[in-house]
C-alpha cells in the first residue's frame, strides 16, 4: 500500500526530541489527573454525604449539582473555566475536570454509603454514637474500601479526558503531541506519532485498568482485610 | 462589562439559529454514532462469550484498546488516517466524528453486552443447543432476549455519554452545537451566555435518558 518503513519514519523513531516531548506532555497529563483525583475525592465524598443525608436542602442541592454537571459534556466545563472564569489553561482543566470527576465519585460515595446495611447504623446509634461520628468511625472506614476500585478506574477515565484540555491549550500529552505532528509534513509520520501518544495513553491505563480489576478481586474476596 | 450582560444576553439569543444548526448536527452525529456503537457492541460483545479463543481474544483487543486510549486520539488518528486508506473520497468531518463515538462507545457497549449475556445462566444455552438451535439462533432468540432487560440501563447511560462525547466533533471543527457555539463566542465575546446556553441543550438532551436510565434501574433492583 505504502512504505511504511520508510527513513523518514526511522529518522523519527530515532530522534530524541519526540520521546523527551511525549514524556513532558505525559507529566503534565499526570500531573493533572492527579491533582484532579485529589481535589475531586475530597469534594466528590462531602457531595456524596451530602446527597445520602436526609436533610432536604442538602441533598437536593448536591443532587441538582451531580444532575447538571452529569448531563453536559466536561469540554464545555473547561472552556466555561478557561473563557468564562478567565484561568491560566492548566488550572481551567484541573477545575473543569475536577468539576466532573466530583459528581461522578460523588455517585461512587453514595454507592459505598448505601452498601452499609442500616443495621451497623441502628447498633451505633444503640451505643451513643451521632450522626458524625458513625460515619467517621463505623460507615466511611467500609464504604471507603468499597470505593477504591471505581475509584482507580476513574482515573482512567481522567487521564484520558484530560486530553480536552489541548482545546484550551494545556500543554499535556494531547497538546504537546500534536504540536510535535505539526513539525512533520508527511501523512504517514504525523501518524505514527500519533500513534506513539495514543500507545503512552495506552500503556499507562491498561495497567491502571488492570489494578482496578485486582482489587476489586481482592477486596470483594476477603471482606475488610485491607484499610482496617 | 460582565460576562453575563443584559446586551450579551440580547445578542446571543437573537442568534438562535446558530445554536439550533448545532444542534441538528449534534443529534445527527448522536444516533448515527448510537447505530454504529450498538451494532460493534452486539457483534463484539456476542464475540466475547463466544467458545472460539480467537473471536474472544478479537473482541478483547478491540475494548482494550478503545477503552484505554482518549476519544480524542482516536478521533485525530482516524482524521489523518483515512485520507490515506480513501485517497479519492471526501469525508466530511462529521463522519469522522460519528465513526469515532461509534468506536469508543461500541467498545463500552460490547463489555454490557457480554455483562448481560453472562447474566444469562449457561444451561439455557446448552438446553437449546441440544433442541436443535445453532448458536445463532439462541443467542436470537433465547439469550439476547432476557439480557436485554440487565442490559438497558447500562446502554442509556452509555448513550447518554456519546450524546456528550459528541462534543469531540468541535476539536476538529466539526460544527456540532459546541463549536458552533464556541466559535460564535470567540467572534462575539458573549462567552458567558452562550456556555450557558449550550450547557442547557445538551441538558436537555441527556437529562431524559439519564432520569430513563435511573428508573430502569430501580426497576430492576425491586425485581
Amino acid at each position: 500500500m505504502f512504505n511504511w518503513i520508510s527513513p523518514d519514519i526511522i529518522a523519527l523513531l530515532t530522534d530524541p526530541v519526540v520521546y523527551q516531548a511525549l514524556l513532558r506532555g505525559l507529566g503534565v497529563t499526570l500531573e493533572i489527573a492527579v491533582i484532579t483525583i485529589g481535589l475531586s475525592f475530597v469534594f466528590g465524598v462531602l457531595l456524596g454525604i451530602f446527597r445520602f443525608s436526609k436533610v432536604p436542602v442538602f441533598s437536593q442541592i448536591a443532587t441538582a449539582y451531580i444532575e447538571f454537571i452529569r448531563n453536559i459534556p466536561l469540554l464545555l466545563l473547561m472552556l466555561t473555566c478557561y473563557f468564562v472564569a478567565g484561568l491560566p489553561s492548566a488550572a481551567a482543566a484541573i477545575l473543569g475536570l475536577s468539576m466532573y470527576t466530583s459528581a461522578i465519585i460523588a455517585e461512587v460515595v453514595r454507592g459505598g454509603l448505601n452498601s452499609i446495611p442500616t443495621g451497623q447504623w441502628e447498633a451505633a446509634r444503640s451505643q451513643g454514637f451521632n450522626y458524625v461520628q458513625i460515619m467517621r468511625h463505623v460507615v466511611l472506614p467500609q464504604a471507603v474500601v468499597k470505593m477504591i476500585p471505581p475509584i482507580v478506574s476513574q482515573f482512567v477515565t481522567v487521564i484520558k479526558d484530560s486530553s480536552f484540555a489541548m482545546a484550551i491549550g494545556a500543554f499535556e500529552l494531547m497538546y504537546e503531541g500534536t504540536i510535535l505532528a505539526g513539525q512533520y509534513w508527511k501523512a504517514t509520520q504525523i501518524i505514527t506519532i500519533y500513534v506513539l501518544i495514543a500507545l503512552t495513553y495506552f500503556v499507562i491505563n491498561f495497567l491502571l485498568s488492570h489494578l482496578s480489576r485486582k482489587l476489586q478481586t481482592k477486596l470483594s474476596a476477603g471482606r475488610g482485610t485491607i484499610g482496617q | 462589562m460582565g460576562p453575563f450582560a443584559l446586551t450579551k444576553w440580547e445578542a446571543t439569543l437573537s442568534n438562535y439559529p446558530i445554536f439550533l444548526e448545532g444542534l441538528g448536527t449534534t443529534l445527527i452525529a448522536a444516533v448515527a454514532g448510537l447505530v454504529l456503537a450498538l451494532m460493534l457492541g452486539i457483534i463484539f460483545g456476542v464475540l466475547s462469550t463466544a467458545s472460539s479463543k480467537i473471536t474472544r481474544g478479537l473482541s478483547r483487543v478491540y475494548v482494550e484498546f478503545f477503552q484505554n486510549t482518549p476519544l480524542l486520539i482516536q478521533v485525530f488518528l482516524l482524521f489523518n488516517a483515512l485520507p490515506l486508506i480513501a485517497p479519492k473520497a471526501v469525508i466530511p468531518v462529521v463522519v469522522v466524528g460519528i465513526l469515532g463515538v461509534g468506536f469508543y462507545h461500541g467498545a463500552y457497549i460490547s463489555e454490557v453486552v457480554r455483562a448481560g449475556i453472562q447474566s444469562i445462566h449457561r444451561g439455557q444455552l446448552e438446553a437449546a443447543l441440544s433442541q436443535g438451535f445453532t448458536y445463532v439462533q439462541a443467542m436470537r432468540h433465547i439469550i439476547i432476549p432476557q439480557a436485554m432487560r440487565v442490559v438497558l440501563p447500562p446502554l442509556t447511560n452509555q448513550a447518554v455519554s456519546l450524546i456528550k462525547n459528541t462534543s469531540v466533533l468541535a476539536v476538529i471543527a466539526g460544527g456540532d452545537l459546541m463549536y458552533r457555539g464556541d466559535s460564535y463566542a470567540g467572534n462575539m465575546g458573549n462567552y458567558g451566555p452562550t456556555y450557558i446556553i449550550v450547557g442547557l441543550l445538551y441538558f436537555l438532551l441527556c437529562y431524559p435518558l439519564a432520569f430513563a436510565a435511573k428508573k430502569l434501574e430501580d426497576k430492576q433492583e425491586v425485581s
